[in-house]
């Protein structure tokens, strides 16, 4: 018999309606295997006391009838989303002990409809990191191991503690947010699937924030209608957040069994990167075969600025955290260091509080702001960024619907294996995600097959401004022609 | 373009961040790849490109000039290090 923890969150949904099990049956079932699974680290906070409080409510819902769209269905948080009386750190030190007294948007939304909370996931500090090894907090071990190794292999980042819980069924799904490709990268590296949504379709209040233009929430589960459930409780209007955009939310769920009959899928030739394993590339093709094969017609496209998305959102995206984290000072919240002064606080503070990739960044941003500079990096990036949107709007405005990219240049790597004194080589993660954040369209990571070492490879695809729902129809297209990913077995319980 | 040491002391206490002596080479080094990695960006012809300044095509939101939220003092205050009747301290900046 399947586990409880082991059924897509359709299926437990399902189940809960059709009173096969208890909501109280189903977080029992999550709580049993997370408190098994803490050798991969993936959570940094259990509730499971809240967990079996907020299932018992569900229970009494289910009893009257009274059911709401995500009734008892047990997720795990990433610890960049605010909740009430819960601690929220960021994956940080700065930030440890941090007590929100109030709840994000996203978490809020889904509580409203009736998920139940069992825990905060880990990830890289402040979401920046490829691997999830800047965590303060310690480095998550993915479920998955090379064949024949039992090397510990990053789930990816920032987003690893999400995707490895989800990966390793320790949660139904998971909320993750994506600011250069979190939430696909991890996706991709541990066969899960995940979608970061246009800019806007998710607030971002009560987020942690890193880069504002570019931050965007989105969930992570095991299978594409999964994610459409998921994103359709996460995303809304929020007056609070004014670049949320007012627009109803489709039934993201409907759209996944429309099929891609009809639909143009481009095949951007500047993907094709120097260097790319073979396996990416034939995964690639075969990706592309088999959209042919269920109906869409494939089309080869440019998209001529690519190669300056990746330097010139290393460009933005500090620039904007380096605004971002000044409110890390020592005084409203978080770590004190003293010092001589007021300065010397603020310096021991942010000092003794802010890991090294951290740091960098805050760095990188400050310089690329100041006086004399900000013409030549910060103002040239974001022209760039102009550039790069405008290659999108001219394939879309000629017919292509979505566009077919491999998710990562590689599959996961081991722990350690990037820790090279070049913070650059573990930037390079990012080159095909990176984009779509630049242009603040929807891109989604869906399994594809495994390499030949035995660990997931993933396939992304790039839609038009808010119309995710075409995401979710092609990648269930992939989904049903790849086979759902068969995930590793316990190994660590 | 390349930071020097000098510059790297600099950055740094432009960003409040105490860096040890020991620790500004390595942080030299670590700037100057990602410098060196965006200096591609120099190549690309950005002449009458608009900088972007709004993600999706919106005008902002805005709403009415009201209160809408308010009395939190205790809630505001609570995750600070050290506080007094509601006030932050801090050390003291005036002599």
């Amino acid at each position: 018999m399947t586990e409880l923890n082991e059924l897509t969150l359709a299926e437990a949904r399902d189940g809960l309606r059709a009173k096969d099990f208890s909501a109280r049956e189903l977080a029992q079932a999550h709580i049993a295997a997370l408190e098994k699974a803490r050798a991969l680290n993936a959570y940094l906070l259990e509730t499971p006391d809240r967990a079996l409080a907020m299932a018992e409510v569900s229970d009494a819902k289910i009893a009257k009838g009274e059911g709401r769209p995500l009734e008892g269905l047990p997720l795990g948080i990433k610890d960049l989303f605010c909740t009430h009386g819960v601690v929220t750190t960021a994956g940080s030190k700065i930030l440890e002990g941090f007590e929100p007294h109030y709840e994000s948007a996203v978490t809020h939304n889904l509580w409203r409809d009736g998920a139940v909370m069992l825990g905060k996931l880990n990830l890289d500090e402040f979401a920046m990191g490829s691997s999830n090894e800047t965590s303060a907090y310690g480095n998550v071990i993915s479920p998955w191991r090379r064949n024949g190794s039992d090397a510990p292999i990053v789930p990816g980042g920032s987003s690893g503690g999400s995707a490895a819980a989800v990966a390793a069924h320790l949660c139904l799904g998971a909320t993750a947010t994506d600011t250069g490709g979190s939430i696909r990268q991890p996706a991709a590296f541990t066969g899960t699937v995940g979608i970061k949504p246009t800019y806007g379709r998710c607030s971002r209040w009560g987020t942690v924030a890193f880069a504002s233009s570019l931050d965007q929430a989105g969930p992570i589960a095991r299978t594409v209608r999964d994610c459409a459930i998921l994103l359709g409780s996460m995303a809304g209007p929020d007056a609070r957040d004014t670049t949320c955009v007012d627009l109803p939310v489709p039934d993201f769920e409907a759209a996944v069994s429309r099929g891609v009959k009809g639909l143009t899928i481009g095949i951007p030739k500047e993907y094709r990167v120097d260097g790319m394993p073979a396996e990416i590339q034939r995964l690639w093709d075969q990706g592309a075969e088999w959209l042919r094969a269920a109906g869409a017609e494939i089309r080869e496209i440019s998209l001529p600025n690519t190669r300056y998305a990746l330097p010139a959102y290393y460009i933005v995206a500090p620039a904007e955290a380096s605004s971002n984290l000044a409110r890390y000072d020592g005084v409203r919240y978080g770590l004190r260091v003293p010092g001589k002064d007021i300065v010397g606080m603020y310096e021991n503070t942010r000092a003794a509080g802010f890991g090294r990739e951290v740091k960098r960044r805050i760095m990188i941003g400050t310089y690329v702001l100041s006086a004399g500079y900000y013409d030549a990096y910060y103002v040239r990036a974001q022209k760039i960024r102009t550039l790069i949107k405008r290659d999108f709007e001219a394939v879309y405005a000629a017919g292509v619907d979505a566009i077919l990219t491999p998710a990562t240049p590689s599959s996961a790597f081991a722990i350690g294996e990037k820790a090279s004194a070049d913070p650059v080589e573990m930037y390079l993660n990012d080159v095909f995600t990176v984009t779509v954040n630049m242009a603040g369209l929807p891109g989604i990571a869906v399994p594809a097959g495994l390499d030949a070492q035995g660990l997931p490879l993933g396939l992304q695809l790039i839609g038009r401004p808010f119309d995710e729902e075409t995401l979710f129809a092609t990648a269930q297209a992939i989904e049903d022609a790849a086979g759902r990913m068969s995930l590793p077995r316990a190994w660590w319980a | 373009m390349s930071v020097d040491a000098q510059t790297v002391r600099r950055i740094a206490h432009l960003a409040r961040i105490a860096v040890s002596e020991a620790d500004v080479a390595p942080l030299q080094g670590e700037l100057n790849a990602i410098l060196a990695f965006v200096e591609q960006l120099g190549a690309v012809d950005v002449a009458n490109v608009e900088p972007m300044t709004s993600v999706t095509p919106m005008a902002m939101k805005k709403r009415a000039d009201v209160i809408t939220d308010g009395d939190r003092a205790q809630e505001v205050v609570a995750n600070a290090p050290e506080t007094e009747d509601h006030y932050f301290i801090v050390p003291k900046v005036v002599e």
